[in-house]
């Protein structure tokens, strides 16, 4: 095995007073599916967006495919492009129709010809099943339907490793799974993904190993199996204890 | 009944003697070509103040400041009496075209102030996760700024910038100030000669600003609502 994709080490971060990244060292190999999941508050949303530079850190260091990750500038901006993001509240460009949602990108950060984005972006909304909505603005669009074209609009920049920062969590519940389908679909398909989540069917089925995070502190990590017949610690038996027993 | 044809009579004379239209025209003017400016300027200023650089943040602050604090006439006058007189300045060697310039330039440095003002409160309609995912394909801040934030930013601020036109409109008359040959002008003139119909002048100036400012309140509404973002 070559060089991790992502790597973070002696990774702290304050909001304030409080220490909500704590020494977090964290490898993922190209292709691996890892779910981040923990109470509310355990930093594991800040773990995420640090890694692409949303959230800045305090002291440690994150390298992208080996790169270290740069301050500001154009740099940054460079690196962003290589690492997909998935918001929780879709942020689709509001007045921006979807088509343009996910051409922008490739025409203004990588120069694509119009022509031929709009051919990528169209491949890829037929991916998610929301080709037909090519026209509208985001604000017509079901949340489940919005979020998928998120997904596409992070795949149209051909990206290294995808951030999903609780990707249904804003969604009616019969809307779910097919976001949780499309990600699925993707992990097959061997995209190197970091998942924030509370969905533990998702966890289950996609992931290659599960982080438990609390209190700003990676705590457990397993293969899923692993960890939800088998968690080690107090904290993650308690918080399993809490979300599977109904 | 004779009395009142009698003050209409004379009213006409006194319109008829003074070109008021001319002088509405130039006001006109103005406005135009100071809210074009100040547009520009109040952009530039709202890009600066939301910049991530604290210097470029710090000087659009303290642009607002003072000139948003700073009386309009006293800019005004600095412009002619200071820039013009004294430092000799001249924009145009046309005499009375260097003054309209100059009160075009008075005009637009003050309202700028309030733009960028009107602007950054359309920003704040604007939801942070847009910006965070402009930032996440990779566009660095000009680029999302421009393609991103300010078309949102200007639709959320459409009511906004309305107010600072009609403000804008309104103030065209302090370019009386750097002797520009304007509505405000005009009116003083016409009371100073014909104090006899002082209430119809006074009327007719009056009716003129609202007769201007009423289509840009009811176009502001109208586009506001129009272009409006859905979430």
């Amino acid at each position: 095995m070559g060089q991790p994709l992502v790597s973070l080490k002696n990774v702290n971060k304050h909001f304030g007073a409080l220490h909500v990244l704590q020494d977090i060292n964290l490898e993922v190999t190209k292709g691996e599916v890892v779910v981040v999941i923990g109470p509310s508050g355990s930093g594991k949303s800040t773990l995420c967006r640090a890694i692409n530079r949303l959230e800045t850190i305090d002291d440690g260091e994150i390298l992208i495919d080996g790169n270290k990750l740069p301050a500001e500038g154009k740099a940054l901006a460079k690196l962003r492009a290589d690492v997909g993001m998935v918001f929780q509240s879709f942020n689709l460009f509001a007045h921006k129709s979807i088509l343009e949602n996910v051409t922008l990108g490739p025409i203004k950060v990588k120069g694509m010809k119009q022509s031929e984005a709009k051919e990528l972006a169209m491949s890829l909304l037929e991916r998610v099943g929301v080709a037909n909505q090519s026209q509208k603005l985001p604000a017509q669009l079901s949340g489940g339907q919005q979020q998928r074209v998120a997904i596409a609009r992070a795949l149209a920049m051909k990206p290294k490793v995808m951030l999903f920062d609780e990707p249904t969590s804003a969604l009616d519940p019969e809307m779910i799974n097919e976001v949780l389908d499309t990600m699925v679909q993707l992990a097959k398909e061997g995209m190197t993904m970091i998942v924030v989540t509370h969905e533990m069917g998702f966890a289950r089925k996609a992931a290659d190993r599960v982080i438990f995070m609390a209190d700003g502190k990676i705590v457990e990590q397993a293969t899923p199996e692993e960890f939800f017949t088998n968690p080690q610690s107090d904290r993650a038996k308690d918080f399993l204890g809490k979300i599977l027993e109904h | 009944m004779d009395s009142l044809s009698e003050y209409f009579q004379s009213y006409l004379t006194a319109l008829e003697s003074y070109d008021v239209v001319g002088a509405f025209w130039v006001n006109i003017q103005l406005a135009f070509w100071a809210a074009l400016g100040s547009a520009v300027l109040g952009t530039v200023l709202a890009l600066m103040r939301i910049s991530p650089v604290p210097s470029f943040r710090w000087a659009g602050a303290s642009y607002v400041n003072i000139f948003r604090n700073t009386p309009l006439t006293i800019i005004m006058t600095f412009c002619i009496l200071v820039l013009v007189f004294q430092l000799q300045l001249n924009l145009s060697s046309d005499f009375d075209f260097n003054f309209f310039l100059w009160a075009v330039v008075g005009l637009t440095v003050y309202h700028a102030a309030f733009v960028c003002e009107a602007i950054r409160s359309g920003v704040n309609t604007v939801p942070l996760g847009q910006a965070e995912a402009a930032r996440a394909i990779g566009l660095s801040f000009l680029p999302a700024a421009r393609m991103i934030i300010l078309p949102q930013a200007f639709r959320g601020a459409i009511a906004p910038l309305g107010n600072t036109l009609i403000a804008l409109t309104k103030n065209t008359t302090v370019a009386a100030a750097a002797s520009v040959p304007e509505a405000a002008g005009l009116m003083k003139t016409m009371i100073e000669f014909r104090p006899d119909v002082i209430l119809a002048i006074f009327a007719t100036f009056a009716a003129g600003f609202v007769l201007i400012v009423i289509p840009i309140g009811l176009l502001t509404t109208w586009l506001s609502t129009k272009l409006a973002v859905t979430r």
